[in-house]
């Protein structure tokens, strides 16, 4: 068929055909050298970066006698500050989780992907490593020249030099990440004497490997393949979202700047085709044609174009924080008519107070009880009726306390088994008891009754109670 | 091939067909490759550690020596070990001893929970609630006596009830009336119980001799529950009429406790005593 005769149908197809070659992925056949520069997202960058450090120093902090913070799994309890927290308690970090998803939701509707952008460890940890390789190997022309080069000793030392600090940070990652769950000092000196145990080892072992890939070699690859935030978070993104945007309206039709041009005969829109918010950009993407599924809304760009825009003399944001509605001449919808920051905000005070709630009713003695329900209830020779349960005290306090079980319902209501209690502290102390009442005193199938379990702790009276039920013959 | 090749420049392999559909030589991607030869390397790895290859009638062994079994076994190991502690000083305690050391007794009963199931379960119940036929061991009526020891015996020996068919000496108006007086937990009222030699087993009261293991008549607790549609009296007419364990008499009840002596061994029936024990009704 030649070019002469098209037919419509070809045409259609070539325009496909034409938007695809500007549709450029990176599969990582090419290692992005990201030019690096300042700026003031650069610096907000670090600002929201540094809240890692927390990371690193947070185990060492010390709370009395233990570690301030410590998820310590084996013992099945958590140490936050002054608060314990069983497995009892756990409905709390479902709530907790629901109000990070909705977190990251409301945050990706307002400003897109500014957690991939500022605050996500692939990013942070991929901006330490790169900001390494500037350090050691140059700016990224250089970067790109010494890959290519051959293997001398120059380049070898440089090489095993950036290695070498890239593990060393990946081995403290997997042990940073390890000492929230296991008493950080204990640690170090366990790690070294080889005595920290198999977890601890695979658990470093999996996050130093983890760490020195992820962040040493697939870098934007992960957040192209294998985080599933990046798809998800494209599609909370709407048209009144702020995204790094390239104002198109201004910059097109882009051209070089022509020498001995004067300002005013300019025929050219104010991108100067510099290609200056490509070479920074860390994830290869061309801001240019839009915002795509590579940018991670960092912010990087608008640092590049800011600094052109100066140079030139030529009013800055050519790329900024925008939203589509504005672009496209309309106006933003303020935040209160959005609904979903509405919706969104309403399940999140909703997790936040079933937290609170929680966290205030988070009682020292705790009581379960458990109704048998093989036989529900028999009958004994003198004519009462017998229920069996089992109770489990659990004690959060630090120290084992004698508790005293009371059981309140119908007249004649006996408590058989309840006496001399222990309850072990940080643990769940169970004992089966039983219940007699006076078949003549049990006025339906089901009387409602109350348990209480009572012990004292360094003067101070803690209590807890359930409800059961008492379950007799029907009639 | 690689001369005339109307699409030159672009990887292709040199196979076309209809003159444009043409096989390229891209590589996969690099992640690819490397999962590709990682997992191979993996698969190599695993056979030298691991029991795989088939070679001849069994696998090849795998130089870690790990087999299901010995995995198994060492797990059972574990729990016996676990065990053992609280084991060794069961065996030179009886039961009444175990009962009363509240540690020992909470590990009897959680620890011999699963052989109840098996054994004692299918008849009783798994909560001791009893079934049709069969008696609760929840309740503190006991046929034979609820003492710890008495349990014990119960499980070793067996049990067999014997109570001969009174249709041949009660008319069937007599019977109604001294089932009547049952039912209502007042067997004495009905002077048939004395003329007619009931007080012999039940007792001159008519609360049942553990000795012979008859049945305590003024509880209102009954060793053969009612089946379906029936009253509580009917059933007790029925078995004054026909009997337990009459041979005589092919409607008689029936009610036999096998003896458990020779299968299990002392410490086992010493632990379901005492688990039968908790189920609230030992004495
Ligand atoms: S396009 Fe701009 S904002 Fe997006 S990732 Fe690249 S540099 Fe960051
Ligand atoms: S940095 Fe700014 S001026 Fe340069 S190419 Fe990008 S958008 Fe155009």
């Amino acid at each position: 068929m030649s070019a002469e005769q098209k037919s419509p149908q070809q045409s259609a197809v070539d325009e496909l055909y034409d938007e695809a070659e500007h549709w450029n992925l990176n599969t990582g056949e090419e290692t992005i050298h990201a030019k690096r520069m300042g700026g003031l997202w650069r610096n907000i960058k670090w600002l929201s970066a540094s809240v890692w450090i927390l990371f690193f120093i947070a185990p060492y902090l010390r709370w009395g006698d233990r570690q301030a913070i410590l998820f310590d799994i084996p013992n099945r309890q958590f140490h936050i500050l002054n608060t314990t927290i069983l497995p009892q308690d756990f409905w709390m970090l479902s709530l907790l989780l629901l109000f990070f998803a909705l977190l990251l939701a409301v945050s990706t509707a307002l400003a897109g992907r500014i957690y991939c952008g500022y605050f996500c460890f692939q990013t942070v940890w991929t901006d330490v490593f790169t900001w390494l390789d500037e350090k050691l190997e140059g700016t990224a022309p250089k970067r790109r020249k010494l890959d290519k080069a051959k293997l001398d000793f120059a380049k070898f030392r440089i090489k095993f030099t950036k290695h070498l600090i890239w593990l060393l940070i990946s081995v403290l990652t997997g042990i940073s990440f390890v000492a929230w769950f296991y008493d950080a000092f204990d640690l170090w000196s366990d790690f070294f004497n080889l005595q920290a145990g198999s977890t601890a080892y695979g658990t470093i072992a999996l996050f130093t490997v983890g760490t020195y890939v992820l962040a040493g070699y697939m870098r934007e690859q992960a957040c192209f393949w294998l985080c599933p935030y990046a798809r998800i978070q494209g599609v909370m993104v709407d048209n009144t979202t702020l995204v790094p945007t390239y104002d198109f309206k201004r910059g097109e039709p882009r051209g070089r700047i022509v020498k001995g041009q004067s300002e005013d005969e300019r025929t050219t829109g104010d991108c100067v085709d510099c290609k200056q918010c490509i070479a920074v950009c860390p994830t290869g993407v061309d801001i240019r044609h839009g915002q795509q599924e590579g940018c991670i809304t960092c912010g990087l760009c608008i640092d590049a174009c800011d600094l052109v825009m100066e140079k030139l003399d030529r009013p800055k944001g050519l790329i900024r924080y925008e939203s589509l509605d504005v672009l496209e001449g309309g106006e933003n919808r303020p935040l209160l008519k959005r609904p979903r920051v509405w919706v969104y905000g309403l399940i999140m005070s909703a997790a936040l107070a079933g937290i609170g709630y929680g966290l205030s009713t988070l009682d020292a003695l705790e009581l379960k009880v458990i109704h048998a329900r093989q036989p529900l209830f028999v009958l004994l020779s003198n004519g009462s009726i017998q229920n069996k349960y089992t109770l489990k005290v659990l004690n959060k306090m630090t120290k084992d306390v004698p508790v005293k079980i009371t059981a309140t319902g119908p007249e004649g209501l006996i408590l058989v088994d309840a006496d001399g209690i222990t309850a072990k502290h940080g643990k769940v102390t169970p004992r089966t008891v039983f219940l007699r009442v006076p078949k003549s005193n049990l006025k339906g199938e089901n009387t409602p009754i109350i348990f209480q379990v009572e012990g004292e702790e360094s003067g101070e009276v803690f209590v807890g109670t359930r409800k059961s039920v008492f379950i007799g013959p029907k009639y | 091939m690689a001369d005339n090749n109307p699409f030159p420049g672009e990887n292709n392999t040199g196979h076309i067909w209809d003159d444009n559909i043409r096989e390229l030589a891209n590589p996969p991607p690099r992640w690819w490759m490397i999962a590709f030869w990682a997992s191979i390397a993996w698969f190599l790895g695993y056979g030298v550690l691991y029991p795989m290859y088939p070679i001849g009638q069994k696998p090849t062994e795998g130089v870690m020596g790990w087999t299901q079994i010995k995995e198994y076994q060492e797990g059972l190991d574990e729990v016996v070990a676990v065990r053992a502690e609280f084991e060794n000083q069961l065996k030179d305690m009886s039961a009444k001893d175990i009962l009363a050391n509240p540690g020992l007794a909470d590990y009897t009963v959680a620890s011999v929970k699963v052989l109840f199931g098996d054994i004692c379960a299918p008849c009783h119940g798994g909560g001791g609630q009893g079934g049709p036929g069969f008696p609760v061991l929840a309740d503190d009526d006991w046929l034979f006596g609820g003492t710890v020891e008495t349990i014990e015996q119960t499980i070793a020996m067996g049990r067999k009830g014997i109570m001969t068919a009174h249709g041949k000496i009660l008319s069937d108006d007599e019977a109604d009336k001294l089932a009547d007086a049952i039912a209502a937990g007042n067997p004495t009222s009905d002077p048939n119980f004395l003329q007619k030699g009931c007080i012999a087993c039940h007792g001159m009261d008519g609360k049942g001799m553990q000795m012979l293991g008859s049945a305590n008549l003024t509880d209102g607790i009954y060793r053969f529950v009612p089946g379906e549609g029936e009253s509580i009296k009917d059933s007790v007419k029925q078995t004054i009429l026909h009997g337990v364990n009459d041979v005589t008499d092919p409607q008689t009840r029936e009610a036999v406790m096998p003896s458990f002596g020779d299968r299990l061994s002392k410490d086992e029936i010493k632990k379901l005593a005492v688990y039968v024990y908790k189920f609230g009704g030992g004495q």
